[in-house]
């Protein structure tokens, strides 16, 4: 069953590489998130799929359609939620899904759309007068009138508080249970973890990562960390005694040694035992999305601000 | 190709914004009430009499017969001032533009044949003042003619070009539908245009099936029927409260379904070209006020002075109301054909450029 299917994707803005030679695909029936710093090329893309703007190069199938050139047929389709939703400020939710409905000459009935985008409280209240999250729902709504196999869902959270944020993710999970396809942005990392099947962290332009959320943290963090809060003194040991991957944090006064396999496990352990010295706060860890994602990056998802510089080493080897 | 049930649902959609906006109703079709009540009262109302006061100095019977004879033309509605005050003073102190003073020997005078004058106080300013001055000069030479024993030769005979003669409200009634035609399309779809592209309804409309000629067409639609409720009330207004004579025929509808057309293309088309709601909104003004002055909306054209009727001929508007004109006022829809091929090839341009330029989607 065709999806999306994207390859050597290429948009400029003069000299502004917005889109630079991008490739994923996106399966039927799966939630697919595209996760990025403003300005990384995510809304260039998702308006290129929808066949709202032409790429320079590079071929685009969405459905098996070129989006550019049988826009007509695609629209038909496919849903949409652009970025920053706005509608005619006097009609009301209800008003709107009727009148799309008679665009795309299909028979609905509104409440039952409404219900399914959780907004009935709020269908006969004007656009202009609704909160930021029920006017994010009505958009939803009017993507659902004609029955899409397929919905863009570009930010469809942002600005939102947790309660509405969390009453779309609903919405959303419900789509993918109906067993319709979804391509989404977001600039939260949690919102990817929660829906999405998988995801791709974009960049200027760029797409530097692919896969499930666990696909890429065991990518980008294959191994987990033993983490033992001690001396000094404990690490000279084990660099002594051992090959062990072996760092020390005089900050946290911690120990913390990478477990590339088994083997190093066990032999940190027996290290730790044999040296007979002080030791507590045994732990493991791994890094999360989020940390990959501040190493890749270079930023803070959410704030879009630069982290601090010693928080974006490369992944430890 | 083009589908009703859409135009007919965006046409829905759009009436409701449009109707609860209130303010472009206001505009369309209160606003030109008020004009035509507020025009049609100030230069038709009452009797076009000037009132004047004279002082007069003299005893003797003549300058009673002179006023009496300047009271009969009927132009002119005399009141009399106290002799005993300064005239000039008195009329400054009243704010009087125009006064007639006749002298004390003006009986005597007149029988022994010496000459006398009337004095007769104008102001410039006041467009009254050449009317009474006029009608003073003619009583005069009556008099002369008679004191020399003499009577009129060459006569005149007033005749008027129609039956019954054009008043201003004539004018003023498809002037004010014009005013309409032109006003409630330029300032809303210069703003539309401009705004939807902004907040991006274009876009989203792009991802449905409706089409921008259809949209058009359903605003064009729109404001047919807001020009036809705007024509009806200035009819019955014109009519009923100020007696306007317009003549009613099927030679105004040509008019009323191109002239919205025009002015929807041409909204959506300053909108489109522009670059901001800011600079669609200057640009839409520029284009509009001079039209909403020159075009005969207010004032028919032909009473304004002679390089401000060139300017008139190059406003698509004024072949608008003149044609409206010729069919309502002068009931000749011979001359409106003229005017409406000029307003028609004109609105098939713009059309063409505001579909052509107007984009749903930017590449
Ligand atoms: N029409 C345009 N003309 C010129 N530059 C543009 C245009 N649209 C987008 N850009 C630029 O292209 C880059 C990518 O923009 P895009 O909107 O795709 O980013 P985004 O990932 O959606 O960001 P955000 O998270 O802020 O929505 C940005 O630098 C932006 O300024
Ligand atoms: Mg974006």
């Amino acid at each position: 069953m065709p999806g999306i299917d994207v390859s050597e994707l290429r948009k400029y803005y003069g000299s502004l590489k917005a889109v630079d030679g991008i490739s994923f695909s996106v399966r039927s029936g799966e939630i697919f998130s595209m996760l990025g710093p403003n300005g990384a090329g995510k809304t260039t893309t998702i308006e290129i799929l929808e066949g709202l703007r032409r790429q320079d190069s590079g071929s685009v199938a969405v459905l098996d359609l070129d989006p550019w050139k049988q826009g007509y047929e695609l629209h038909r389709k496919i849903g949409v939620i652009p970025q920053g939703f706005s509608f005619f400020d006097k009609s009301t939710p209800r008003e709107a899904i009727k009148y799309y409905g008679d665009l795309f000459d299909v028979k609905i009935d509104p409440d039952e759309i409404l219900r399914e985008v959780i907004l009935e409280d709020a269908a006969n209240t004007r656009f202009e007068n609704l909160s930021g999250g029920q006017k994010q729902k009505t958009g939803l709504a009017l993507a659902l009138v004609n029955n899409p196999e397929l919905l863009f869902l570009d930010e469809p959270t942002t600005g939102l508080d947790p309660q509405a944020r969390r009453a779309v993710w609903e919405v959303i999970r419900n789509l993918k249970k109906a067993g319709r396809t979804v391509l989404l942005t977001t600039h939260y990392l949690e919102e990817a973890e929660q829906l999405a099947d998988r995801v791709a962290i974009m960049n200027k332009g760029h797409i530097i990562a692919t896969g499930s959320p666990l696909e890429i943290i065991t990518t980008y963090s294959p191994s987990e960390r033993l983490k033992v809060t001690a001396e000094r003194a404990l690490y000279d040991y084990v660099k002594q005694h051992t090959d062990l991957n072996a760092e020390y944090d005089d900050a946290t006064k911690s120990l913390v040694i990478q477990l590339r396999s088994k083997s190093d496990a066990i032999s940190a352990f027996e290290t730790i035992a044999k040296s007979n010295l002080e030791w507590s706060d045994l732990s493991t860890e791994r890094d999360s999305l989020e940390d990959i994602f501040i190493k890749l990056v270079g930023v803070r998802l959410d704030e879009g601000e630069p982290v601090p510089n010693e928080a974006v080493q490369a992944p430890a080897s | 190709m083009a589908n009703l049930k859409r135009i007919f649902s965006d046409l829905a959609v759009f009436r409701r914004q449009y109707l609860r906006n209130r303010i472009g109703l206001f505009f369309a079709l209160i606003f030109p009430v008020i004009i035509i009540v507020l025009f049609g009262a100030i230069f038709s109302g009452g009797s076009s009499t000037v009132t004047v006061y004279y002082q007069n100095h003299d005893s003797g019977s003549l300058s009673t017969a002179y006023l009496s004879a300047l009271n009969s033309t009927g132009a002119l509605d005399l009141i009399p001032v106290n002799p005993s005050v300064n005239f000039s003073q008195y009329l400054l102190a009243n704010s009087l533009s125009e006064g007639i003073l006749i002298p004390t020997n003006f009986s005597e005078s007149l029988e022994s044949h010496i000459p006398v004058n009337v004095t007769v106080y104008t102001n410039p300013a006041d467009t009254s003042s050449e009317g009474v001055l006029a009608v003073v000069s003619g009583v005069t030479n009556y008099f002369n003619l008679r004191a020399v024993g003499a009577s009129p030769i060459v006569g005149v005979i007033n005749q008027n070009v129609k039956s019954s003669s054009y008043k201003y409200i004539d004018f003023l009634v498809p002037g004010l539908i014009g005013f309409s035609i032109l006003t409630s399309p330029m300032f809303s779809m210069v703003n539309i245009a401009a705004e939807y592209k902004k907040t991006k309804i274009f876009r989203q409309l792009s991802l449905t099936p409706l089409t921008k000629g259809e949209w058009l067409t359903s605003k064009i639609i729109w404001y047919i029927i807001l020009t036809v409720a705007s024509f009806v009330l200035m009819v019955l207004v014109g009519t009923e409260l100020f007696a306007a004579q317009v003549q009613l025929s099927l030679w105004i509808v040509p008019f009323l379904l191109v002239g919205p057309l025009f002015f929807v293309a041409l909204g959506m088309l300053v909108g489109t070209v522009t670059k901001s709601q800011e600079s669609a909104g200057v640009i839409g003004n520029i284009i509009t006020f001079p039209m909403m002055f020159l075009s005969g909306t207010f004032f028919p054209v032909s009473s304004m002075p002679g390089y401000l009727q060139n300017v008139a001929h190059v406003l698509p508007l004024y072949y608008i109301i003149d044609g409206l004109n010729s069919v309502m006022v002068y009931n000749n829809p011979g001359k409106a054909l003229t005017d409406f091929v000029i307003v028609a090839v004109i609105a098939a341009i713009v059309f063409a450029l505001a579909v052509r330029l107007f984009k749903w989607r930017d590449s």
